[in-house]
């Protein structure tokens, strides 16, 4: 038998053993969007309050912005909110707040407690937007292109290593690419 | 005696409603979605049932959109039941779904470059199996055939040589190595 056949079995070990390493360090609750480098969803959403009238996304045309989806419920969106903060104090780029499957009241008197960074408060009391970008738990952030495109998902709350490493470079990355 | 027969009557009857009680408990988690959903026409009903088993509820990743009782699989359970009802057919609901979540919410992804090997690699693996058995049998056969021959070319020419044999022995020697 040719002596390279013999390895075979090992090398085939060394193949899968490879994979299956690889598989320790992959987080399967992180799944890359479909969105990504496709025209955001449209929509028009009730602002909460709902006396401040209604958003429309195509008024976001021709600025780089960040859309958060949180609720007043979810415990780690608590952990992200200093981020928040920060992201909105650091950048100058609209911050619009989906407020996911929430009571209004809840949602307000959560933000008046730990303060409002959001330039557009949005209520998707049904989740019927959260539906069309394709929210699977919260809270999660886009970061959208001048043109309208969706350019980065993270899945999962915003915490401090995620600001500086992923997104402060691509809102700076985006606000510096011409509208096309 | 009347009494003892009764009691007896009576236990059954505790046991049977125990344990039907269990199997309603249990087909009823096994099925999240078998909530009151009417639909216009009966095949659509039959449609839903079926595709619900053929999406992942990405909330919680192991099960599907029947059994899940994410609220996510249920809002989704309510689209799909929206599309089936504007007429949608089974490419149309596959196209919504992972327009949004990705091929991942397929439990038989598609078959295109990326899962080629998922759906391929099994038969590659089987046939690389099959090959190497093959070559490692025949070379085993082989050696020992080869083996055999050459040791009795050797007893044949130390026979053949032997000075103090008479001929008569040799020959017989031969003939029981020839038979």
């Amino acid at each position: 038998m040719a002596s390279w056949l013999k390895l075979l079995p090992f090398v085939l070990f060394l193949g899968i053993a490879g994979f299956l390493f690889k598989g320790l360090s992959l987080d399967p609750a992180e799944l890359p969007s479909p969105l990504i480098g496709k025209l955001s969803p449209q929509f028009t959403s009730a602002k909460l309050p709902a006396s401040d009238g209604i958003f429309d996304s195509q008024s976001m045309k021709g600025e780089v912005w960040v859309l958060n989806v949180w609720a007043s419920w979810c415990g780690p969106c608590v952990a992200e909110h200093p981020y928040l903060k920060q992201l909105a104090a650091q950048r100058d780029v609209p911050l619009v707040g989906l407020n996911y499957k929430d009571e209004a009241d809840n949602a307000l008197s959560w933000l008046r407690q730990l303060g409002n960074p959001f330039t557009h408060l949005l209520d998707d009391n049904q989740g019927d937007v959260g539906l069309d970008w394709g929210v699977y738990g919260v809270p999660e952030t886009f970061i959208i292109d001048r043109s309208g495109r969706v350019r980065y998902k993270h899945v999962g709350p915003v915490l401090d290593g995620d600001l500086e490493a992923h997104i402060l470079p691509v809102i700076d990355q985006l606000q510096q690419e011409p509208l096309t | 005696m009347n009494s003892v027969f009764l009691r007896l009557r009576l236990s059954t009857g505790v046991c049977a409603s125990a344990l039907l009680l269990c199997f309603l408990v249990t087909t009823g988690q096994l099925h999240a979605a078998d909530e009151l959903v009417s639909f216009s026409n009966p095949e659509h009903k039959v449609m839903y049932q079926e595709l619900l088993r053929e999406y992942r509820c990405l909330k919680c990743q192991n099960q599907n959109l029947a059994d899940s009782d994410a609220s996510l699989a249920g809002d989704l359970r309510r689209e799909i039941r929206r599309l089936i009802e504007a007429g949608g057919n089974q490419a149309d609901i596959e196209e919504y779904l992972v327009s949004r979540y990705g091929e991942f919410v397929l439990y038989r992804p598609r078959f295109n470059s990326k899962t080629m090997i998922l759906w391929i690699g099994p038969f590659v693996l089987l046939v690389v199996g099959l090959f190497s058995l093959f070559v490692m049998v025949r070379g085993k056969s082989s050696a020992t055939r080869h083996k055999n021959e050459s040791s009795a070319n050797d007893v044949a020419t130390a026979v053949v040589l032997s000075p103090d044999l008479p001929d008569a022995e040799k020959l017989s020697r031969a003939r029981d190595l020839l038979r």
